[in-house]
C-alpha cells in the first residue's frame, strides 16, 4: 500500500504546488486589502469597459463557433466529402498553434498593406485595433471546441436513427430538428462552456491586434497585463483576475455537470 | 404486384453487393430473403426502401416507379435490426412519430398509438423509455412504429436476430397473426432457414448478390435448384455426388440388396428426434435423423453394424 | 435512367460549403497570409533575416523547456491520471474537477497567480521571477491537464481482467503495470504529451509577466516573435512565427498518426 499513499500524495502534492497554491493565493492578495479595496479596483471605469468589451466579443463568437461547431461535425462524419480529413486536421488547428502565430496572422491578413486590410482600408472599414479585429481572434482560437465534441457522438450514435425517421416520412430538416439535434445536446453544451470559457480568456492573439487601448480596445486580460505593469495597480490585476477566476470556476463546475450528462449517456469522446 | 425489382445491381467500392437481381413480391404476402452474410439480402431490402440506391435496374412499389424516390415518399415502413428507437423520446412519441410529422389531428393520432400499442401488446407502456423496455418489447415498439403511418409495404431486416431464443420463437408466432390480421405486404431478412420455412409464403435464397431460387417453403425444401439452395434450407449429406436429407436414410439392421454397411458412432437424442452419426464402410461420414419411436423400434446402440440406404437423393449437373 | 441522390440530410452541399467557407476565411486564410510574409524573399532571406542568434536562442530555449515539460508531465501526469482513476479519496471529485482549471483560466491569470507566488514578493519567499525555472512552472502549469485527460479515459475503460490474469500467472504489480497496463497506456500517454508539447512552446499569456523580457536568458519563441512585431520588424517576427507554425502542424500530424497506429486492431 505505500507504493498506493506515494503516488497518491506525490501526486496530489504536484496538483498543490503547481495549481491550488498560485491560485489560491490571488484571491488573498485580491481581498487582502479589505473588500472595499477590492470593489473600487473592479469598478473604476476602464476595468468596467474591458470587462464589457470582452463580454461583447464572446456574445458573437460563441453562437457563431457554436453553429459552425455542429455544421462542421455533421459534414466530417456523415457526408463522404472527398477533403473532409482535411478539415478534420485544421479544425484541430487552433488548438496546437501559439496565440502570438494566431495575432501575427491577422495582423499581417488585415494591415493596411495586407491582402484584406488594402481594400477594407479604402472602404474605411476598420478591422485591427477595433472591436472586428478582437472578434475575428477570439474566433478563430475558441472555434475547435464544439465540432470536437460533437463529432465523436455523431460517429457513436450512427444512421440508424435517422434512416428510420426518413422512412417514416420525415424530411431532412425534420430528421435534424427531431433526431440529431436532440442526440448531440448536452456534446453541444459542453463545447458551449468550453467556446466560452476560450473567448472570455483570450490574451496573446487580442494582445497583437487590438492595441489594447484602455477604455477602448482594452479586453478584460489586457487589462490584468495593462494594471498590473503599472505597478500601483497591483490590486487592479488581482481584482479583475479574481473575477476571471470566478468566472472560470463556475466554467469548472459547469463543465463537472454538463460532462456528467454527456458521460451518462455514454457519449463522452477521449 | 407489390414490390418489383429489375435487374438491380449495387456495388460498394469493389464488392460486388448485388449482381443483376430481379423479383416480385406479391400483395399482401409474407416473403423472405434468405442466406448467409454478405448475400447481399440486406442491400436488396435497403434498396427497395430507398436507403440505398442501386447503381442500376429499377424498383417498382404498388406498380408506381419508385427507384429515385426518397425514402420519406415510398410509404415503406421499416424494422431494424437493432430497432434504432428514437432515444430521448417515450415508446408513445416513438409510434407517434410517423403520424405527428404527417400532422394527423391530436385525437387521431392518440387512438391510433393506443391501438398499436394494445395490438403489440406494449399497452400501458407508452410512458417509458425505450432503455427500460426488454429487447423484445423494443423490437415490438419498432414495428408499432413502423405500422402507425399506414405503410403500404413492411420491411424488416433481421428483426429477431438480436434476441434470444426463447423470445424469437415467440416473437416467430406473433408476427404470423400479426401479419395475418393485417395483411401489408412483409418482406423479411434473415439467415436462419428455420425462420423462413416458417414464416413466408415465399422465400427468396440469396448467395453472393445473385438470386439462387425464389420458390414457397416446401417446393424450396423439396426441390431445390441447385446444391447451394439444398445445403443452405435444411440439413443434408453429401454422399459421392448425391445429396441427401437425414430423414431420407433409411436404417435397417438386416442388409438387403441396395444397402451400405455402417456403423453407428453416436447417437443424439433431440427430443422428438434422434440424431444417428454413423461411418460407411468406405469411410464416408453421414447422418440419419429418425423420430423417437423409430429410433427406439431399431434398438440401436454405438457400435453396432447396420446397413442404410438412401430413399430419395437428389443430383446437380454442372 | 435518373439517379437520386443519397437522402440529403442535413444538405450536405450547404452545410459543407458553409464550414469550408467559415474556416477558410477564419483560419486559413490568415495563416496563409502569415506564410507569404514569412517566406518572403525565400530562404535565403529567411536565414538573413529571420535566423539571427536572438531568434535561434529563443528557439532553443523554446524545445528544451517544452521537452523538459514533456518529461516532467510523462510522469505526473500519468501518476495523477491513475489517482483519479484507481484510488480513493476525500474530496476526489473536486480535485478531477481541478484538472481542467488551466483550461478554464485565462492565460495571464495563471502566470499573474505563478508570478505571485513564486516572484518578488513571493508569500513562500521562493524567488523564481525572471528565471528559467519561473517559466518552467508557468508551462507546466497550463500543461497540467493534457496528459491526464488522455490518460484517464484509457485507464478507466482498461479491462482489470487482464490484470488479473496477469497476477494469477504470478506477475508482481511492477510487472503488470510495465507489461500490460503501460502498453495500453502508451499511444493516449504520447498524445497527450503531443498537445503539452505544442502548447508549452506555444504559450505567450502564462510566461510573459513572469519571464519579464529578458533576451537569451528567458525569452521563449512567442516571447521574440511579440518583442519582434513591436519593434515593428515584421518580417523577423513571421519568420519565427512560421516556424512555429511548422512545428504544430507537425505536431497534430503526429498526433493524427498515432491515433491510427492506436486503433489499427478496431479495423
Amino acid at each position: 500500500m505505500t507504493a498506493r499513499r506515494l503516488v497518491r500524495y506525490g501526486s496530489l502534492g504536484y496538483l498543490a504546488l503547481i495549481l491550488i497554491a498560485p491560485v489560491g493565493l490571488i484571491f488573498w492578495r485580491a481581498f487582502e486589502h479589505g473588500f472595499g479595496t477590492f470593489w473600487t479596483a473592479i469598478s473604476n471605469p476602464d476595468a468596467m469597459h474591458a470587462l464589457k468589451l470582452t463580454l461583447e466579443v464572446a456574445v458573437v463568437a460563441v453562437p457563431l463557433n457554436s453553429i459552425f461547431g455542429v455544421l462542421c461535425g455533421l459534414a466530417i462524419v456523415r457526408h463522404r466529402i472527398p477533403g473532409m480529413g482535411i478539415v478534420n486536421a485544421v479544425v484541430d488547428l487552433p488548438m496546437a498553434l501559439s496565440p502570438v502565430v494566431v495575432g501575427l496572422a491577422l495582423y499581417l491578413l488585415y494591415a493596411n498593406n495586407g491582402w484584406f486590410g488594402t481594400w477594407l482600408n479604402e472602404h474605411g472599414v476598420r478591422v485591427l485595433f477595433a472591436y472586428p479585429g478582437i472578434l475575428l481572434a477570439t474566433i478563430f482560437v475558441s472555434l475547435p471546441f464544439v465540432v470536437r465534441e460533437v463529432v465523436p457522438v455523431l460517429r457513436e450514435i450512427g444512421t440508424e436513427q435517422e434512416d428510420a425517421a426518413a422512412t417514416l416520412g420525415a424530411n431532412a430538416f425534420t430528421i435534424f430538428r427531431r433526431i440529431t439535434l436532440p442526440a448531440i445536446q448536452w456534446a453541444v453544451v459542453y463545447g458551449v462552456v468550453l467556446t466560452m470559457a476560450r473567448a472570455l480568456g483570450e490574451f496573446g492573439a487580442v494582445a497583437i491586434v487590438s492595441g489594447g487601448l484602455a477604455g477602448r480596445t482594452q479586453t478584460m486580460t489586457q487589462y490584468v497585463q495593462a494594471a498590473y505593469e503599472n505597478g500601483a495597480n497591483e490590486t487592479g490585476a488581482y481584482a479583475a483576475s479574481v473575477v476571471l477566476a470566478a468566472i472560470a470556476i463556475l466554467t469548472l463546475a459547469l463543465m463537472t455537470v454538463f460532462g456528467q450528462r454527456e458521460d451518462s449517456l455514454g457519449h463522452r469522446g477521449a | 404486384m407489390a414490390i418489383e425489382a429489375h435487374n438491380v445491381t449495387k456495388r460498394f467500392g469493389d464488392f460486388v453487393a448485388l449482381d443483376d437481381v430481379s423479383i416480385n413480391v406479391e400483395s399482401g404476402s409474407l416473403t423472405a430473403l434468405l442466406g448467409p452474410s454478405g448475400s447481399g439480402k440486406s442491400t436488396l431490402l435497403r434498396v427497395i426502401a430507398g436507403l440505398e440506391v442501386a447503381d442500376s435496374g429499377d424498383v417498382f412499389i404498388s406498380g408506381k416507379e419508385a427507384t429515385a424516390l426518397a425514402p420519406q415518399k415510398r410509404g415503406v415502413g421499416f424494422v431494424f435490426q437493432h430497432y434504432a428507437p428514437f432515444k430521448h423520446m417515450t415508446v408513445w412519441e416513438n409510434v407517434a412519430f410517423g403520424l405527428k410529422i404527417r400532422r394527423r389531428p391530436k385525437d387521431e393520432v392518440g387512438k391510433r398509438v393506443e391501438e398499436l400499442l394494445e395490438l403489440v401488446q406494449l399497452g400501458g407502456l407508452g410512458g417509458r423509455y425505450p432503455a427500460q423496455l426488454s429487447g423484445g418489447q423494443r423490437q415490438r415498439m419498432a414495428l408499432a412504429r413502423a405500422l402507425a403511418p399506414e405503410p403500404e409495404v413492411l420491411l424488416l431486416d433481421e428483426p429477431f436476430g438480436a434476441l434470444d431464443a426463447r423470445v424469437r420463437v415467440e416473437l416467430r408466432q406473433w408476427l404470423l397473426r400479426l401479419h395475418d390480421e393485417m395483411h401489408v405486404t412483409t418482406i423479411f431478412v434473415t439467415h436462419d432457414q428455420e425462420e423462413a420455412l416458417e414464416l413466408s409464403d415465399s422465400i427468396v435464397v440469396m448467395n453472393k448478390g445473385r438470386v439462387e431460387q425464389i420458390a414457397p417453403p416446401g417446393q424450396l425444401y423439396d426441390e431445390p435448384a441447385n446444391e447451394f439452395v439444398m445445403s443452405f434450407v435444411g440439413p443434408v449429406n453429401k454422399l459421392d455426388d448425391a445429396w441427401v436429407r437425414p430423414h431420407d436414410i433409411e436404417l435397417r439392421h438386416e442388409p438387403n440388396g441396395s444397402t451400405r454397411e455402417a456403423q453407428i458412432e453416436r447417437i443424439v437424442r433431440l427430443g422428438f428426434e434422434t440424431r444417428i452419426e454413423l461411418v460407411r464402410d468406405d469411410g464416408e461420414r453421414l447422418y440419419a435423423q429418425l423420430t423417437r419411436n423409430e429410433a427406439e423400434e431399431l434398438e440401436l446402440e454405438r457400435g453396432d453394424i447396420v446397413y442404410v440406404r438412401t430413399r430419395k437423393e437428389k443430383t446437380f449437373s454442372g | 435512367m435518373p439517379r437520386a441522390r443519397r437522402r440529403a440530410l442535413g444538405a450536405p452541399t450547404l452545410s459543407s460549403g458553409v464550414a469550408l467557407g467559415y474556416l477558410s476565411v477564419v483560419v486559413l486564410i490568415p495563416l496563409a497570409a502569415l506564410v507569404a510574409k514569412g517566406t518572403q524573399g525565400g530562404w535565403h532571406h529567411f536565414w538573413q533575416v529571420a535566423w539571427n542568434p536572438e531568434a535561434q536562442a529563443a528557439l532553443k530555449l523554446t524545445l528544451g523547456l517544452a521537452l523538459a515539460v514533456v518529461g516532467i508531465n510523462a510522469v505526473t501526469g500519468t501518476a495523477l491520471a491513475w489517482t483519479l482513476v484507481r484510488d480513493n479519496f476525500v474530496g476526489k471529485r473536486f480535485v478531477n474537477a481541478l484538472i481542467d482549471l488551466p483550461f478554464a483560466l485565462p492565460t495571464i491569470v495563471a502566470g499573474l497567480t505563478l508570478l505571485a507566488l513564486y516572484g518578488p514578493k513571493s508569500a513562500v519567499h521562493v524567488y523564481a521571477a525572471y528565471t528559467r525555472w519561473g517559466v518552467l512552472m508557468a508551462l507546466l502549469f497550463v500543461t497540467l491537464p493534457f496528459v491526464v485527460r488522455t490518460v484517464q479515459p484509457v485507464l478507466i475503460e482498461l479491462d482489470r481482467e487482464m490484470e488479473e490474469a496477469a497476477a494469477s500467472l504470478g506477475a508482481n504489480r511492477f510487472t503488470i503495470f510495465r507489461r500490460i497496463v503501460f502498453p495500453h497506456l502508451l499511444p493516449a500517454l504520447l498524445s497527450g504529451l503531443a498537445l503539452a508539447f505544442a502548447r508549452a512552446i506555444g504559450e505567450f499569456g502564462a510566461v510573459i509577466l513572469i519571464a519579464g523580457n529578458l533576451p537569451f536568458k528567458t525569452e521563449v519563441a512567442p516571447l521574440y516573435v511579440f518583442q519582434r512585431l513591436e519593434s515593428g520588424d515584421t518580417e523577423g517576427a513571421a519568420g519565427l512565427a512560421v516556424l512555429l507554425l511548422v512545428i504544430s502542424l507537425a505536431v497534430l500530424l503526429g498526433i493524427g498518426g498515432l491515433r491510427r497506429y492506436a486503433t489499427r486492431h478496431d479495423r
